[in-house]
């Protein structure tokens, strides 16, 4: 992807993109921007530059007609039984028009039948057709490259991309295309990786490690690395990407089989109603035409939902690819809807990775402001995050100005190493460190000086909170002595808390997986209100506590990325890949974060249950939409020889044609009126589930229950103006 | 006392002594199939027809076991009619014709006891309780033993083999341990109230008029009792229990109707009791008691309503009723009987008023689940909660889970072919008849009423009741042909689903429950499962609803 077709793409779709801001805010309200990298680009990711999600746009309704056209092909039409059983019904309808032309009623059901099986074709298509656009644009990144193959003796052959094989060594310098996927054996290189992740600050790809992973399609910016070819052409990271998107891959889920199955049979069962019912009218000395047998059996199969149903699953997997995640099958989406255990990375994804200055906490005989002053001097040159943190706080609690390096010119910066230990700086006779506790007391008493009781006390008192302590201690004229401590804390992010009490609430336990001691892992365990922890954590640990979980017939979901990641990945239910991780990891996992961010786990759990509510509340909707059908049809169909059954017609429906019609209309139109809301799915809120199947069923049971008789006694008044009928 | 009032005394009498008894019957019941220990008898029977009452089943054994029996069952009934003639005790009565024989002997193998003859002009002493009176308690058995093998499979966590239990232990357990002392004592009641119990003969009496009349002997407590306690329904009498050799009095009307409801109404807490989580069957006996109520609530207000000078004077729609029971007692009865698949009767489902008539047809229609059959109650109303859970399931954002079982491709596909069957039959046979004319040469009545005649018999044969809209003449070749295939069909095709079920779910490993998880013991789930059932039943029947009993209920 250029960023030209980025920018085209986006014009088109940026209000799209906003609007999903709303649909989705209640996450994005508890997030922190963190959180939520589309909506923030302080890494100068485009959050418009994919395809735009939320809302659908009604001329894409336009944009798809021919597809939708297209998909009226028996062969495609017969997976969907509902529907298929619809346009069987607008075939004979048609059929028996022919056989009687004068008649306009068998004509104008016929029409609108046919516009209920083009109007569910069409949500399919629009569905897909989001997916189209984005496999356009991958495409485009996908033009076909020449890769320089280094050959055993050291020389380079040119040949087309496609006739790499597994294992093949490829050349890659500044300005190349990568040929496939691969992973870096020798070299460093700055890599455009924006075709892909649509970021594009360049990230850097080197031999060895967990960076060592490039995707075919992806440029080389900079240096020159050669890569080992990992995947067939054709079955590359893009090539499966752009399958996904299409839909070309789609499979039909377990639960969307299962759910086709009820819904066949609910069709029979309403077949049967309705063939059954000429003997029955017969006798009661009323003839029931075709058209009308037809048009109540449309009327009473769930053609909301059988036409929706697909439409819901393209868009489910569609929302994932809007936030950058990558689901290799249906499956995991729907697993991701069920995980009751999430395991969290603690860096990076509950903490904000590095540990902060939090205090300065002097020894008995000195002020803070003096620990303050020594500390910010030590740590002038230290470019750690900790380093700056300390600077910071420095600044923010003492007013301590930032000084410059330069304002110390004859100043001896002192370097940490892993043998001392400590840094610091040696400046105008006075020698200042910090550092790891034992280092820095044996420093002071190296240089004669004397250590504060306290300051083992405090240390101590520090690591036991969680902390870090480290020691500030300092040499001037009044001799060496331990002045007091910085208190380094793991920052826990922003709006986690609250997170992971609404992951209680949805019932999904959080375990936090650190390499940090028990002590350490349980104080910010505790601060972030995750339910469990695992301090220590080795690749071994990580796999049987999944195993433990899932032995008690738990579904597991986590996040990783490096290659020992790899087979807890492949373990867990629903396992999410960093793209910057290990093509290992890649792999196993079923699910890749484009983004690369880990807090994405949660967002995935949440539009898995989006997915399997939205089914569920179509479904119910269609259902409780008969009911009123009913009261429009057969009072229509029996009350000249029953007039008793008028009594039915509480809708007052102004003759019978018009009722038929209306009822039949009103079920077509539905179809175009869910669609929007078949493809940005129902609101989801993280609440029980007694609270959830309250409100979904008050507004998509009881909604179903009335809406029809408004729609119907509408669309019957309409009718009833029409000259001639009514 | 008003009429009203004493009819709201006698609905509160038999709640309360449901409530009072549903508790230690449904734990008894429990405890009997879970029970490791074999009684001596239990051990002869085992012996005698070569089973090992401790070999765990699986799914297809334990229902080759429920066809296998069931199938021999309909043999030797058929035979037994057949021959009737020819054994000791025959009353002089000619055997039965085929057609009503195979009728009679898929009727009352299938737990559903339509009877298309007068038990007590055609059926010998031997035939009764030989071949019928064994029946009831048998078939009834198989019915419980198919419930407990589904209860089972939810219960059975770590049977990773699917185990169901053992059938023949099951069946043999119901009979002894359940049905046999239960209908002793309610038997002893019965006679102790004035029902008859003997082997006499028949007494010829002239009438105060002078005309002659045959009074039938016979042992008619002891076939009551299990008639009611079965769910079975088939009378010694054509006039079942409205003949006052079934039912002298209303304390035994009361105890009749209190014995139709107790097993189904108690089966749900054996089902909590066994799964380990007794709110769980609280839910599905709410579900059952709802529906039952609002259909008692509906019935009664309808007949005491029923429009006309006649009935307005009598106090309500007396004709077809029997006057020692009056209108609340046969609606309470009506309504028990229907949607129990008892299908006895104390008063004459043809001669209610069209809308009465409608619910009565709708009880049936739900599938004899509010509270059902002994035992088809209890699987009936869970493969309902499965569909439902499923839908529910979906809508709190999770692949539905019911007791910790996940619902699936290959569960749905079973459940849904279940509430295929019944919808089928009935429909499928009525639309038959009505269409080949063996509909309308049956009927008494003519126009909707006429329809509701048919339209009820092969509801109720289908749904395996068993009661009949008196107007309508059965026995012909036809209908007991078709009747037969509809209640063997309606029988023991579900039950392949149910038990395939079953094997599916025993199968699985639990799901742990969490705070996402579908409560499906909370009242909001319980409310759920009426409405669906409602809604998918009513959607299904309401056209042929429409034009028999809504048609006439509304002209």
């Amino acid at each position: 992807m250029t960023t030209n077709t980025q920018k085209t793409d986006a014009t088109t779709q940026k209000t799209h993109a906003t609007t999903q801001k709303t649909d989705v805010k209640k996450q994005d309200s508890m997030s922190t921007p963190t959180l939520a990298p589309h909506q923030d680009a302080p890494t100068g990711h485009k959050p418009d530059g994919r395809v735009g999600g939320g809302l659908f746009d009604p001329k894409q309704l336009v944009k798809s007609l021919p597809d939708a056209f297209r998909k009226l092909d028996p062969r495609v039409m017969v997976k969907s039984p509902v529907m298929f059983v619809v346009l069987v019904g607008s075939v004979l309808t048609t059929v028996f028009s022919f056989k009687d032309p004068g008649d306009w009623f068998g004509w104008v059901i016929s029409a609108w039948l046919w516009l209920t099986v083009i109007f569910a074709n069409l949500a399919e298509a629009v569905a897909e057709g989001r997916g189209k656009a984005q496999a356009d644009t991958l495409r485009k990144a996908k033009t076909d490259t020449v890769a320089r193959r280094l050959l055993k003796d050291g020389s380079e052959e040119q040949i087309p991309g496609t006739d790499l094989k597994i294992g093949d060594l490829v050349v890659c310098e500044a300005g190349d295309i990568i040929p496939g996927d691969g992973d870096v054996v020798e070299g460093v290189a700055s890599v455009d990786e924006s075709a892909i992740t649509g970021e594009s600050a360049p990230v850097i790809r080197e031999s060895g490690g967990d960076r060592s992973a490039v995707t075919g399609g992806t440029k080389v910016l900079s240096d020159r690395i050669v890569i080992k070819i990992t995947t067939k052409p054709g079955e590359t990271f893009i090539d499966r990407m752009i399958n996904l998107v299409e839909g070309a891959a789609r499979q039909k889920t377990p639960n969307e089989i299962a759910l086709n199955i009820l819904l066949a049979s609910l069709t029979i069962v309403f077949l049967l109603a309705v063939a059954t019912l000429p003997p029955f009218a017969d006798y009661a000395g009323s003839h029931l035409t075709m058209v009308v047998l037809v048009a109540l059996l449309v009327c009473l199969i769930p053609t909301t939902i059988g036409a929706l149903l697909s439409a819901i699953g393209i868009a489910g997997m569609d929302r994932l690819v809007q936030r950058n995640v990558l689901a290799m099958s249906g499956r995991a989406v729907e697993a991701a809807g069920d995980v009751s255990t999430l395991l969290l990375d603690k860096t990076g994804t509950i903490t904000l990775g590095n540990r902060q200055a939090a205090e300065f906490v002097p020894v008995r005989g000195t002020t803070e402001a003096e620990v303050a002053d020594a500390a910010q001097l030590s740590s002038l040159a230290d470019e750690t995050p900790e380093g700056r943190s300390i600077v910071v706080l420095a600044k923010e609690k003492y007013g301590l100005r930032e000084r410059h390096q330069g304002e110390l010119a004859h100043a001896a910066w002192i370097e940490f190493t892993a043998q001392t230990r400590m840094s610091g700086v040696d400046v105008d006779g006075r020698k200042v460190r910090k550092g790891a506790t034992a280092s820095v007391i044996a420093w002071v008493q190296e240089e004669g000086g004397t250590v504060a009781d306290d300051a083992d006390t405090i240390a101590n008192r520090i690591s036991e909170a969680g902390g870090t302590p480290l020691l500030v201690a300092v040499k001037d004229d009044k001799g060496a002595r331990v002045l007091g401590v910085i208190h380094l804390k793991d920052v826990v992010k922003e709006g986690m808390r609250e997170r992971f009490e609404e992951l209680r609430r949805m019932g999904i336990k959080t375990i936090m997986i650190t390499g940090d001691n028990p002590l350490t892992a349980k104080a910010i365990a505790e601060e972030a209100g995750v339910d469990d922890f695992l301090a220590e954590a080795t690749p071994e640990d990580k796999m049987a506590l999944i195993k433990r979980e899932q032995a008690g017939g738990k579904l597991v979901a986590m996040t990783g990325d490096g290659t020992n990641d790899a087979p807890a990945l492949a373990q867990a239910d629903v396992g999410v890949a960093m793209n910057t991780g290990t093509s290992a990891a890649k792999e196993a996992g079923n699910m890749v974060d484009l983004d690369s961010n880990p807090t994405k786990l949660i967002e995935i759990v949440e539009i898995g249950k989006q997915l399997l509510i939205t089914r569920g509340a179509l479904t119910t909707f269609s259902i409780a939409n008969d009911v009123a059908k009913y009261f429009a049809i057969i009072p229509a169909l029996f009350a000249a020889v029953h007039p008793g059954l008028d009594k039915l017609n509480i809708m007052g429906l102004s003759s019978p044609d018009s009722a038929i019609l209306s009822a039949v209309i009103f079920n077509a139109l539905i179809i175009i009126a869910l669609v929007p809301l078949s493809l940005k799915g129902v609101q989801y809120r993280p609440v029980s589930a007694d609270k959830m199947l309250r409100r979904n069923l008050t507004i998509y049971g009881l909604g179903g229950l009335i809406a029809p008789f408004i729609g119907i006694k509408i669309i019957d008044l309409l009718i009833s103006l029409i000259p001639g009928i009514g | 006392m008003s009429s009203v009032l004493a009819d709201v005394l006698v609905v509160t009498a038999l709640i309360g002594a449901l409530a009072l008894v549903h508790r230690p019957l449904g734990d008894y019941m429990a405890a009997v199939f879970q029970s490791k220990n074999h009684l001596r008898v239990e051990k002869w029977i085992y012996r005698s027809v070569g089973a090992n009452p401790d070999a765990e089943m699986r799914w297809p054994a334990y229902l080759r076991g429920v066809l296998v029996f069931s199938a021999v069952s309909v043999l030797f009934l058929y035979l037994l009619q057949r021959i009737q003639d020819k054994l000791p005790l025959s009353l002089g009565f000619k055997p039965i014709t085929p057609d009503q024989a195979f009728n009679t002997a898929a009727s009352f193998v299938s737990n559903t006891n339509w009877q298309s003859y007068s038990g007590e002009v055609a059926m010998s002493h031997v035939t009764q309780t030989m071949g019928l009176a064994v029946q009831n308690f048998v078939s009834a058995a198989v019915g419980i033993a198919v419930a407990v093998a589904l209860v089972r499979g939810f219960a059975r966590s770590r049977s990773r083999t699917g185990d169901l239990g053992n059938f023949w232990a099951d069946l043999v357990r119901c009979v002894i341990r359940i049905l046999v002392p239960l209908s002793v004592i309610a038997a002893v009641i019965l006679v102790a109230c004035g029902a008859i119990q003997n082997f006499g003969d028949i007494h010829s009496i002239t009438t105060l008029t002078g005309d002659k009349q045959a009074i039938s002997p016979g042992a008619v407590a002891s076939q009551e009792a299990i008639k009611d306690l079965g769910t079975n329904g088939g009378g010694f009498f054509n006039a079942n229990s409205a003949h006052p050799f079934e039912n002298p009095n209303g304390f035994t009307n009361l105890l009749e109707i209190f014995l139709l409801l107790v097993i189904p109404f108690s089966l749900p807490r054996t089902f909590g009791t066994m799964v380990g989580n007794v709110k769980q069957g609280y839910a599905i006996l709410a579900a059952m008691a709802v529906i039952w109520f609002l259909g008692v609530v509906a019935v009664t207000i309808t007949e005491y309503a029923h429009p006309g000078a006649a009935s307005q004077l009598a106090g309500g729609a007396m004709e077809g009723k029997e006057q020692r029971f009056g209108e609340g007692n046969s609606s309470l009865f009506a309504v028990s009987t229907t949607m129990t698949s008892t299908g006895s009767v104390n008063s004459f489902h043809d001669s209610f008023s069209g809308l009465s008539g409608g619910v009565l047809l709708l009880g049936m229609m739900l599938g004899e689940i509010a509270p059902g059959g002994t035992g088809s109650g209890l699987y009936g109303m869970l493969i309902m909660a499965v569909i439902a859970v499923f839908i529910a399931g979906l809508m709190v954002g999770r692949t539905p889970e019911y007791l910790g079982k996940k619902i699936g491709t290959r569960e749905i596909k079973l459940a849904a072919c279940y509430i295929l069957i019944t919808p089928a039959l009935v429909l499928i046979g009525t639309a038959l008849a009505m269409a080949l004319g063996k509909g309308e040469s049956s009927m008494t009545n003519v126009g909707a009423h006429g329809f509701s005649e048919v339209l009820y018999a092969y509801t109720s044969a289908s749904n395996n009741n068993g009661s009949a809209f008196a107007g309508f003449a059965a026995n012909t070749e036809y209908h007991n042909t078709m009747l037969g295939l509809c209640m063997l069909l309606g029988r023991f095709v579900p039950m392949v689903f149910v038990l395939a079920l079953a094997g599916s779910l025993a199968e699985q490993k639990p799901v742990p429950a969490t705070a996402g998880t579908l409560r499906t013991e909370k009242p909001l789930f319980t409310g759920l499962l009426v409405g669906a059932i409602l809604i998918i039943t009513g959607l299904t029947f309401f056209p042929a609803l429409a034009l028999g009993p809504l048609a006439e209920g509304l002209a």
